[in-house]
């Protein structure tokens, strides 16, 4: 195949609009008054642009066009296919890529495997928070059903979430390799439609969550005096006062309203990734990863103290009922307030707690 | 090994389609799916260019990287593709790719897309070549036979250009220095970190 051929010289190209009127009717331009002055001052305005415009080559380049897109931004055009996403010629950066592939590697294995060391060493020099006095043998109703069913449809949709996520982002590299890469696919294949599917049950939960629980989790100046004491959690027998919940609980109760918003809206926007730009769902899928672990990692601290970490702490969520000095220990106003309220049924020990 | 790169001179690129219908034909494209499109940027405005734009076939490709089941593979010659046994469907090689080229067979919601499709480059799948499977999945194997894309074989202006990089840039050079003008090689620098001067 011949593929290198010389082009014939190519003439100088003159701006067309001037050529067509010169070649279609030359003499009866010049003749008249006006075409001899258009074209005297042609002559004059020649030397600037008639032998250097190449109007061909006056055209959109690619670098310039690379260079003058902002981040986040992307190349696009028009396209005769009736497919809008097709436009996009090229998009800038691969932050995403690298986002993806370093940052979330690393926030991810640093968050989980630093708070499970954190909560060893807390479990190693604290031990289990054992109730100072005791266990009283009175039990009074902490959550009640509905509380209880909004805490368990968030914690355990959380858990299925956390773990078909954080497949999508460490399964490559923990599972792949020993499942092979056929049953590895199988398996995140099913993990995908769980994590798509549950996330609506999530949703509904941390909404649940948010209903029953904002009106205990408004912070006040109780709050600041429990976390000068440092939550009474270093120092065995000293009990910061504290209302229904105490700062630490907000705290979890904060971050599970705004992370778990957070990951409804980004992952909202990954289960209908045509309904907005590209660059956007790059941004959603960003905050989705990022709340995921840092909501895990803060999780893992919520489960510890609810239930190895602290004795009498797993009953809140268990049975309702919590023992009547552990609330007094941890929840003194609130047990106060419930006192002042004649909520307090006392139950003799050995009875079924409901 | 070639390194096998496409380039599209977008001073020659007439937006005929013809790449997009021909792709489409040859390989039995899924319903909504084009693996090539053509862009027109400045439509309509002086200087106005169009590009044809497939999957480039990335060096230290994204898609790749981000892909959570390990789908994608590069062949001998620098051609990135991809296993639909082993696509999730999970959209994120399509959040990755800085040219739109992973696509999806459903847009149904739901994380529901089906197995990404994209330009293979005329060179099928993980199955062994030319056969009923491969055909299926991926559409024709031309490189097996040692035919090259078949958009870029069919082009009329020549415009779009497929084989060895090195081949088809000394072939862009030489247009640029005759014309002396031209428009980059368009995604290149993207694709491959490396363009070719003007």
């Amino acid at each position: 195949m011949k593929r290198r051929r010389g082009n014939p010289p190519r003439p100088v190209i003159k701006p067309n609009i001037r050529g067509l009127i010169v070649t279609m009717s030359f003499s009866r331009f010049i003749r008249s008054g006006l075409g001899a002055l258009l074209l005297a001052a042609f002559f004059v305005a020649a030397p600037a642009s008639a032998q250097s415009v190449n109007p061909t080559a006056q055209s959109v380049k690619e670098e310039q066009l690379l260079q003058a897109l902002k981040p986040g931004e992307q190349l696009s055009g028009r396209i005769s296919i009736p497919d809008p996403k097709a436009a996009s010629l090229i998009q800038s950066g691969r932050d995403w890529r690298a986002f993806n592939q370093e940052t979330l590697h690393k926030l991810g294995m640093w968050s989980f495997l630093g708070m499970l060391g954190a909560l060893v060493v807390f479990y190693v020099v604290r031990g289990k928070i054992r109730i100072d006095a005791g266990p009283s043998r009175q039990r009074i109703l902490r959550f009640n059903t509905v509380e209880r069913f909004a805490h368990w449809l968030s914690a355990v949709s959380f858990i299925i979430l956390a773990i078909t996520g954080a497949n999508v982002t460490f399964g490559k590299l923990l599972l792949a390799p020993v499942m092979g890469p056929e049953a590895f696919a199988a398996w995140a294949q099913y993990a995908k439609y769980i994590h798509n599917y549950v996330g609506f049950a999530f949703m509904a939960g941390v909404f649940l969550v948010f209903l029953v629980w904002v009106k205990d989790n408004i912070p006040n100046a109780v709050d600041v005096r429990w976390f000068a004491a440092g939550g009474g959690l270093l120092s065995k027998g000293h009990h910061p006062p504290a209302k229904r919940f105490n700062g630490g609980q907000k705290i979890v109760f904060w971050s599970v309203v705004i992370g778990g918003f957070l990951l409804s809206l980004s992952g909202w926007y990954l289960l209908f990734p045509y309904s907005t730009t590209l660059a956007d769902v790059q941004w959603y899928a960003t905050i989705h990863g990022v709340a995921a672990f840092v909501m895990i990692a803060l999780m893992l601290a919520h489960a510890y103290i609810g239930s190895i970490g602290m004795e009498g702490a797993f009953d809140a969520m268990g049975s309702g009922e919590v023992d009547l000095n552990w609330a007094k220990e941890h929840h003194s106003l609130w047990v106060e307030e419930e006192m002042r309220a004649g909520k307090l049924h006392p139950h003799a020990a050995g009875q079924p707690a409901e | 090994m070639a390194r096998m790169k496409f380039l599209c001179d977008a001073d020659r690129c007439i937006e005929c389609n013809a790449c997009v219908t021909a792709c489409k034909n040859e390989h039995e494209v899924p319903w909504g799916i084009n693996r090539r499109r053509v862009v027109t940027i400045n439509d309509g405005k002086p200087g106005e260019r169009s590009v044809s734009m497939a999957c480039m076939h990335c060096t230290d490709a994204p898609c790749a990287s981000v892909c959570p089941v390990s789908c994608f593979y590069t062949t001998a010659d620098a051609v990135v593709l991809h296993s639909k046994d082993l696509c999730i469907g999970c959209g994120y090689c399509f959040y990755a790719c800085p040219f739109g080229a992973p696509q999806y067979p459903k847009t149904g919601n739901f994380g529901s897309r089906g197995k990404m499709d994209k330009c293979t480059y005329c060179a099928g799948g993980p199955e062994a070549d030319n056969t009923a499977a491969e055909l299926a999945k991926y559409g024709r194997n031309r490189l097996s036979e040692g035919k090259l894309p078949l958009c870029a074989e069919m082009c009329s202006t020549k415009a779009l250009l497929a084989g060895d990089g090195d081949i088809i840039a000394s072939i862009y050079k030489e247009r640029v220095a005759k014309r002396g003008y031209g428009s980059g090689a368009w995604g290149w620098k993207v694709a491959y970190k490396e363009t070719i001067a003007i």
